[in-house]
C-alpha cells in the first residue's frame, strides 16, 4: 500500500471565488431580503473549490480506506458480507430515489407494496406477526422493543416492573438502551459452556423484570443451548423475550427466533440483508413481533386494504409513536427486498449454512494457536484468543494490526467483554475457501512471528496510508474541526 | 471443510437448535434472476410519482433540492460504501478525514464550536438534544418546545421521552408567541426548542432569547435549515448551546423518506456530554497527519448502560454526500441556492396571494416555504393540479386545523419561474 500519499484537507485546497457547481440564473425578480436575520460573516472562510478539486480531493482520499470490495473484512457480529451492485442500482430508480415521502399514497404505489412485501418476508423469516421498517439502526430497534414491552406491562396495569436483564456478554447497546428507557440493568452471567446461566438467570428474575435482551447466537458465536428453556423462565416470570438481531446471519432457514420464545426482535438489514455499512451508516434496524406485541409498534407500517387491494401508511392503535421522521431509511428496505427476492428460501438457507459452516473451518483450522473461547461448535462467528502459547508481551490489538500489513481488515477485538483478548472472527458466506485458507495461513504466520519476532507486530502496521496513532493527544487535546494554527502545530509534532 | 471440522455433515453444525425447531420451512417467493428482478424493480418504481416525472411543490421537512452529479459518483466508490464503521483507523482514513471535513463545513455554516459525526435525521437529532440537555441540566424535567417545530419531531421527542417522567409543553396553543414560550422557562427546565425557519416556513429573529433562557439556568436548542444558513442567521451567532437540523437537502434525495442526516452541533463546554461519534485530527508515529474516532469514553460499547445515548451508527455515507455538496458548492455555490429559493418562494407567494381566494401573509419573513389558505380544501386543490402532473404543498388540515383550508407550499431553485406560472395557472383555472 506503499502508493499512498497524504492529502491536505479540503480547506487548504480552497481559493477565493471558485465553485463546483453549475446553477441557473435568477429567471424571477428579486425580493429584498430581511436584512435585520442575514448572517454578518456571509459564509467567510468557507471552501471554494472546483468540481476537478472536489473530485480529485474525495478520490485520493477514498483510496486511503479499505472495504468489502477490496479486502476481506472477517469483522464480528458486523457481517461484512459482500454487497452486490444490483441493490445499488435499485435504490437509485427514480421512482424510489426521487419519491418524496408526504407524497399522496395514491402516487407512492410501488414504493408501499415493496414495503409490505418488505415486511411479510422479514416476518416469515423470522417468524412473527407483525413487523415495523420505521428504526433507522439496529439501537433504534432496541429502543422500539424495550418501549414496546414498557408499553405492552402498562397496558396491563402491570406497573411495577423496572428491570432489563441483560447477559454479561451482550453488545454495549443492550444496557445502554435499557437505561436510556428508564430502566435499571440486570447482569446475567453466562456459564461455562457460553450459555446463559440458567441458576444466575432464575435468582435474578422477578415481579420487577421487564424482560431479558438476548443475542441468540449469542456474542460468543454460540447458539443458545437452553434458549426455550430461558424463553419459558423469563415468561414465567412475567417478563418478555427481546432478540437482538446482530447475529441473525447464522440462522435463516435453521431457526426463527418466534417459535424459540422471542416476543420481539431488531433486524440489522445492513448485516444479515447486507445493505452496505456506508462507513457507518445509515443502517436499517427493522423489528418485528408476536401478535400480542404487534399494537405498540412503532408506525407508520404498511397494509393492504381489503376492499381495493391498494396499500396504506397506518399507526398502529397503541403504537409507542414513530422513532424518526417519515417511514424508515427507505434505500436501505429497497435493497433488503431484492436480496431476499434474489435468494429466496433455499437461497437465504445456504447462507446461514455457508456462514456457519465458514466460520467452523477457520476455528478449527486455527484453535490450536488461539485457543477458542468456548470448544464448541460455533454458528456464523468464532471467538478465539490472542494469547499465544510461548508469545511474550503480545496483546490482540498487535495482532489486529499486524493483519493489516497483509491486506486484511482486522476481526473485532476485545468483544465480548468476558473474553480476555478477544478476536471474534465473522468471514460470512461471501468469502471464498481460497481467501480464507489465505487468512488462515496469515494467523498462523502471525502466531509464529509473536514468539520470534514480537517487535514486528509492536510496530505493525507498516504497509497502510498510516502508522498507529496517537490517540492520546487525539482525547487530551481535541481538534475537532479544521483549523490552520492546530494543524500547523500538529504537523510541528507540538 | 466438512472432514477439516470433523463432521460428516452441514446439518450437523446445528446440532444446539431445538430439534423440532430446526430448518423450517419459508414461505417466500421463488428466487429471481438479475434481469428479472431488474425488471420488477422498474415496475415497481414506475408507479411511484418522483422529481423526474412531476413538478414538485412539497416540503415540509424533505426538499427537492438539486444534487450534483459528482455526489452520487463519489457516493457509488465500493471504497465508501463497502467500508465499515472506521474503528481502525489506519485503514480507514478516507471515511475519517471525509467526517472531520464534514464537522469543519458544519461548524462554519452553523457558527457553532462542535460536530458529531451525524445521527439519523432531523427528528433524532433533535431527541438526542434533549437528553444531552437533561444531561447538562441535571435533575430538570420539563421541556418547552415551539409549535413551529416539524409535527413530526415533536412526535419523536416524544417518543423518546415517553419512559423518563417528564412534562413537555408550549407547542399546544398555536397563538403562543417567542416571548410566551420564553416565559414558560422556568427552573425546572431543561431546554427550549426553536425552529427557525418554522415548520409553517417563517423565519424568526431569535437574538436576546439565549440570555433569558440561560438566566433560568436552561439550555437553548435551535433547528435550522442548513441552506437557509447560507444566508441567515445562524444558531451560534444567537447563542444556541445545541443546534439540530435536517441535513437531506445538502445533496440528499428525496429517498422516500430516508436515508437522510441528522446534523448535531453543541458548544465546546459541553463536549463530553455529545452523543454519537465524533472524529478528531492527531498524528501517526511517524507523525503523519491522520484522523480518528475520538473522546470515545461517551459511547455505548465502552460506558454501556451510563453512555450518553445507545446510538451505535452514524449516516456516515449521508454524511459523505453533504460534505461533497458542500465542497462542491462552496461559499458561492451555498449562497446562490439560497438566494434562488428565497426569490423564488417570494415570487410564488406574491403570484398566488393575488389570486382570488387565495392568501398569502407577506408581512412575515420567509425563506423558501409559505402557508397558502386556500378557498376549499387542500385535497381536492392537490387532486387538481396532479391531473396537471403536479404535485402540490402539504395539506395542514390535521395539524394546523385552525387556518382553515391551507397548504404549505416549498418552492427551490429546482422550481424554475416556468414551474411557478404553470402552478400559478392551474390554481387560478380551479
Amino acid at each position: 500500500m506503499s502508493v499512498y500519499t497524504s492529502e491536505p484537507p479540503l480547506y487548504e485546497l480552497s481559493s477565493t471565488g471558485k465553485i463546483g457547481a453549475n446553477l441557473p440564473t435568477l429567471d424571477v425578480p428579486t425580493a429584498p431580503l430581511p436584512t435585520h436575520l442575514l448572517r454578518e460573516d456571509e459564509l467567510a472562510g468557507f471552501p471554494e473549490l472546483s468540481e476537478t478539486e472536489v473530485i480529485r480531493h474525495f478520490t485520493r482520499i477514498s483510496q486511503r480506506n479499505v472495504c468489502i470490495d477490496t479486502v476481506m473484512y472477517p469483522l464480528g457480529s458486523c457481517t461484512m458480507k459482500y454487497n452486490p451492485k444490483l441493490h445499488e442500482e435499485a435504490a437509485r430508480l427514480p421512482g424510489f430515489a426521487a419519491a418524496h415521502p408526504l407524497q399522496d399514497q395514491s402516487l407512492s404505489q410501488g414504493a408501499l407494496a415493496l414495503m409490505y412485501q418488505l415486511q411479510q418476508y422479514l416476518g416469515e423469516i423470522s417468524g412473527f406477526d407483525a413487523v415495523s421498517l420505521q428504526p433507522a439502526a439496529g439501537a433504534q430497534g432496541e429502543f422500539a422493543g424495550i418501549l414496546v414491552f414498557r408499553a405492552y406491562h402498562l397496558s396491563r396495569g402491570d406497573v411495577e416492573r423496572t428491570e432489563v436483564l441483560v447477559p454479561d456478554a451482550a453488545h454495549g447497546t443492550n444496557p445502554a438502551t435499557a437505561a436510556m428507557s428508564g430502566f435499571k440493568v440486570i447482569e446475567v452471567k453466562s456459564d461455562a459452556r457460553g450459555n446463559v446461566d440458567l441458576d444466575d438467570l432464575q435468582s435474578k428474575l422477578s415481579p420487577r423484570t421487564v424482560g431479558m435482551m438476548l443475542t441468540n447466537p449469542n456474542t460468543l458465536g454460540l447458539f443458545e443451548e437452553q434458549i426455550v428453556e430461558v424463553s419459558r423462565l423469563v415468561h414465567a416470570a412475567g417478563g418478555l423475550m427481546y432478540g437482538d438481531g446482530a447475529n441473525f446471519n447464522a440462522i435463516l432457514g435453521i431457526a426463527k427466533p418466534g417459535q424459540v420464545g422471542f416476543d420481539f426482535m431488531h433486524y440489522n438489514l445492513h448485516k444479515t440483508f447486507t445493505t452496505p455499512h456506508g462507513g457507518g451508516g445509515p443502517g436499517s434496524g427493522a423489528v418485528g413481533c408476536t401478535a400480542a406485541l404487534a399494537p405498540f409498534l412503532p408506525g407508520p407500517i404498511v397494509r393492504q386494504n381489503a376492499t381495493d387491494g391498494t396499500y396504506e401508511l397506518f399507526m398502529p392503535e397503541q403504537s409507542i409513536g414513530r422513532l424518526k421522521t417519515f417511514h424508515g431509511n427507505f434505500g436501505m428496505l429497497v435493497r433488503a427486498w431484492t436480496y431476499i427476492r434474489t435468494l429466496g428460501e433455499q437461497g437465504l438457507r445456504e447462507v446461514s449454512e455457508t456462514a456457519v459452516l465458514n466460520a467452523n473451518y477457520i476455528r478449527t483450522q486455527l484453535q490450536d494457536l488461539y485457543p477458542a473461547a468456548v470448544d464448541r461448535i460455533c454458528m456464523h462467528e468464532a471467538v478465539l484468543r490472542g494469547q499465544i502459547a510461548g508469545a511474550q508481551g503480545i496483546r490482540t490489538l498487535d495482532i489486529a494490526k499486524r493483519l493489516i500489513d497483509f491486506g486484511i481488515h482486522p476481526p473485532t477485538v476485545y468483544f465480548p467483554l468476558i473474553v480476555p483478548e478477544a478476536l471474534m472472527i465473522e468471514p460470512t458466506e461471501t468469502e471464498s475457501k481460497a481467501n480464507m485458507d489465505r487468512f488462515i495461513a496469515v494467523m498462523r504466520q502471525i502466531a509464529r512471528e509473536a514468539i520470534e519476532t514480537p517487535d514486528v507486530l509492536h510496530n505493525a502496521p507498516t504497509n497502510a496510508p498510516v502508522r498507529r496513532l496517537d490517540e492520546v493527544r487525539a482525547a487530551r487535546k481535541p481538534i475537532l474541526r479544521y483549523n490552520a494554527e492546530k494543524f500547523a502545530e500538529l504537523r510541528r509534532g507540538e | 471443510m466438512l472432514a477439516a471440522i470433523g463432521i460428516a455433515s452441514v446439518a450437523d453444525l446445528f446440532v444446539d437448535v431445538p430439534a423440532d425447531l430446526r430448518f423450517p420451512p419459508l414461505d417466500l417467493p421463488p428466487a429471481m434472476s438479475e434481469l428479472e428482478l431488474q425488471r420488477e424493480l422498474r415496475r415497481l418504481s414506475g408507479q411511484n410519482a418522483n422529481a423526474t416525472t412531476h413538478s414538485i411543490f412539497l416540503g415540509a421537512g424533505v426538499y427537492n433540492h438539486f444534487v450534483p452529479a459528482a455526489v452520487d459518483q463519489i457516493l457509488r466508490r465500493g471504497e465508501y460504501y463497502t467500508a465499515y464503521t472506521p474503528y481502525q483507523p489506519e485503514v480507514s482514513q478516507g471515511t475519517l478525514q471525509a467526517v472531520f471535513e464534514y464537522q469543519s463545513m458544519i461548524a462554519d455554516l452553523t457558527g457553532m464550536d462542535v460536530v458529531n459525526a451525524s445521527h439519523y435525521d432531523g427528528g433524532t437529532a433533535l431527541a438526542e438534544a434533549a437528553i444531552m440537555a437533561l444531561n447538562v441540566t441535571r435533575k430538570r424535567n420539563r421541556l418547552v418546545v415551539a409549535r413551529g417545530l416539524h409535527p413530526q419531531y415533536r412526535a419523536v421527542l416524544r417518543t423518546y421521552m415517553q419512559s423518563l417522567n417528564l412534562e413537555i409543553v408550549g407547542d399546544d396553543d398555536p397563538t403562543m408567541s417567542l416571548d410566551d414560550l420564553v416565559n414558560l422557562v422556568d427552573e425546572h427546565t431543561a431546554a427550549l426548542f426553536v425552529q427557525s425557519p418554522d415548520f409553517l416556513g417563517k423565519l424568526h429573529d431569535l437574538r436576546g432569547i439565549a440570555d433569558k433562557v440561560h438566566a433560568k439556568g436552561a439550555l437553548l436548542v435551535v433547528h435550522f435549515d442548513p441552506i437557509g444558513l447560507a444566508l441567515f442567521q445562524t444558531p451560534g451567532a444567537v447563542g444556541a448551546d445545541i443546534a439540530t437540523g435536517e441535513g437531506q437537502p445538502l445533496g440528499i434525495g428525496l429517498n422516500y423518506g430516508g436515508p437522510y442526516l441528522g446534523i448535531f452541533a453543541a458548544r465546546q463546554k459541553d463536549v463530553h456530554k455529545i452523543a454519537g461519534r465524533i472524529v478528531g485530527a492527531t498524528r501517526d508515529m511517524n507523525g503523519e497527519l491522520a484522523y480518528t474516532l475520538t473522546l470515545r469514553a461517551r459511547e455505548q460499547d465502552i460506558r454501556r448502560e451510563r453512555a450518553t445515548s445507545n446510538i451505535c451508527t452514524n449516516q456516515g455515507l449521508m454524511a459523505l454526500a453533504a460534505t461533497v455538496y458542500m465542497s462542491l458548492m462552496g461559499r458561492q455555490g451555498l449562497r446562490r441556492v439560497a438566494e434562488l429559493c428565497y426569490h423564488r418562494a417570494h415570487y410564488a407567494a406574491t403570484q398566488i396571494a393575488q389570486l382570488p381566494g387565495y392568501t398569502v401573509d407577506l408581512t412575515q419573513p420567509f425563506f423558501k416555504e409559505f402557508v397558502v389558505q386556500c378557498p376549499r380544501p387542500v385535497a381536492a386543490i392537490n387532486a387538481t393540479l396532479r391531473t396537471h402532473g403536479i404535485i402540490g404543498g402539504y395539506d395542514l388540515a390535521q395539524d394546523e386545523p385552525q387556518l382553515g383550508p391551507a397548504m404549505l407550499l416549498a418552492v427551490t431553485e429546482m422550481n424554475s419561474k416556468a414551474d411557478i406560472d404553470q402552478l400559478v395557472a392551474v390554481l387560478r383555472e380551479g
